[in-house]
């Protein structure tokens, strides 16, 4: 029997004001006219409850594209879970935030593509975006939501870093993350754009540092390593389907955001099946279940339990087969491939151009 | 934190029965913490009002301990939930 889902992450909606190039959404967006109902997540929601789900994360696109999001976090917190609203801000305006607020809305994470207008409207792609987003902040601390940045951070604003910090203790901000961009979906396609280089990563490591202990009990400081220049790969999702699911605009329910990216697994919907039946049963959800599936260097391996043999999907990415060790991992035979990759992006050239991701 | 410290649970952070496991928990930002029976004794305690010397007085009282040893304790606990921001405190 698989332990029960921690968390789940609902994608609203595909549909956002900005256009990130490193969205984790997938290539293929789903169009507003697939997009479940009210009714169908509401009763996903209830779903969710009963399999042991405790935390919802109410995400995009932006979730704010939608008209239903007051009705919807009212379903959430009926349903008894706690509600976390990931959200650029744009399209929430003060009336809006005063309506979650009076349905209960737990906490909101707020992202930001930089800290200075010129930056954030140019890595999101909207100008007067910034402005915006500032203006929204403003009234997330009015009304007093428990508030979490989320700084996306690479090449081009990883300098940044200490002004990030200073920019979360001046919204109010009760935690930050510092995402380095990881390298699925959208920002695939920007890698040699976005990857930071050997001595961007250094220094952040040691701002990071160096902020936990200045910030302790103000703020706490999340960060994700950019994960090319680790040792071991992250645990992704804290081993597949193991504490957590996502489900998508349309219904899809995968056991990471960029699971349909490995060929020949097959994903249930929500609208046919119910949600403990797809957890336990889904041949998807068993794929990468366990140890059983491990390569024998990962079976073997004393970090086994630690990483899960690291990112199915990375995996695929770079090396073309899910079943692989992650390639970040220093004894993968696939780490090599991954270093030169590195090194012939990060070269001291100006970066090529950004993708945006766009419906 | 001190034993003159008023701890409280900030907004956003609350506890909660998870009724599929049959376990307590306390919820805050992307982090759930299974409460054993201290940790579940010590939330139950946080009115906004009691500083942690009443606190602990009163758990000393309840399981017949010396207020000493659980005022170390509810300090510990307390500290480490405030480092992570799930307990606000305030000068007493």
């Amino acid at each position: 029997m698989a332990d029960l889902p921690l968390a789940m992450l609902a994608e609203l909606t595909h549909r956002c004001p900005l256009a990130c190039p490193y969205c984790s959404n997938p290539l293929e967006l789903s169009a507003k006219e697939a997009e479940l109902s009210t009714e169908d997540w509401v009763r996903i929601f209830g779903q969710a409850a009963d399999l042991g789900v405790l935390q919802l994360h109410l995400s995009g696109g932006e979730p704010a594209s939608r008209r239903d999001l007051l009705d919807l976090v009212i379903a959430a917190r009926e349903a008894g879970l706690y509600t976390n609203l990931i959200t650029s801000g744009i399209g929430l305006t003060p009336k809006r935030l005063e309506a979650l607020d009076e349905a209960g809305l737990d906490h909101i994470q707020l992202s930001v593509q930089g800290v200075t207008a010129r930056m954030a409207d140019h890595i999101g792609g909207y100008k007067g975006g910034f402005d915006r987003k500032m203006h929204v902040a403003d009234h997330i601390a009015r009304i007093g939501f428990p508030l979490t940045l989320n700084a996306v951070m690479h090449r081009q604003n990883l300098e940044d870093l200490p002004a990030t910090l200073e920019m979360a203790v001046r919204l109010g901000a009760r935690r930050i993350e510092v995402a380095c961009v990881q390298f699925q979906g959208w920002a695939l396609r920007n890698r040699s754009a976005l990857q930071p280089t050997r001595d961007q990563v250094d220094q952040a490591k040691e701002v990071i540092r160096d902020a936990i202990s200045t910030y302790r009990g103000q703020l706490v400081i999340d960060f994700v390593p950019p994960d090319y220049y680790s040792d071991f790969p992250k645990a992704c999702m804290g081993g597949w389907g193991s504490t957590g699911l996502n489900v998508t605009p349309d219904g899809t329910v995968l056991p990471c955001h960029a699971a349909e990216t490995i060929p020949g697994l097959v994903f249930e919907n929500a609208k046919d099946k119910p949600l403990a039946e797809v957890w336990h049963d889904s041949p998807s959800f068993n794929a990468f279940r366990g140890t059983d599936w491990m390569p024998e260097l990962c079976r073997t391996c004393d970090r086994r339990d630690v990483d899960f043999g690291g990112c199915r999907c990375q995996a695929m990415a770079i090396l073309g087969d899910a079943t692989a060790t992650d390639p970040v991992c220093r004894k993968s035979p696939g780490r090599p491939l991954l270093d030169g990759l590195l090194a012939e992006e990060t070269l001291p050239e100006v970066a090529p151009d950004l993708v945006y991701r766009r419906i | 934190m001190t034993p003159a410290s008023i701890p409280a649970l900030p907004r956003g952070v609350r506890t909660h029965f998870d009724r599929v496991r049959g376990l307590p928990v306390l919820l805050g930002p992307e982090r759930v913490l299974m409460l054993d029976q201290i940790g579940r004794a010590v939330l139950a305690e946080l009115d906004g009002v009691s500083n942690v010397r009443a606190i602990s007085e009163r758990l000393a009282d309840k399981y017949e301990a010396p207020v000493a040893e659980i005022e170390g304790d509810v300090l510990e606990y307390l500290q480490d939930l405030a480092e992570k921001r799930l307990v606000d405190a305030r000068d007493g």
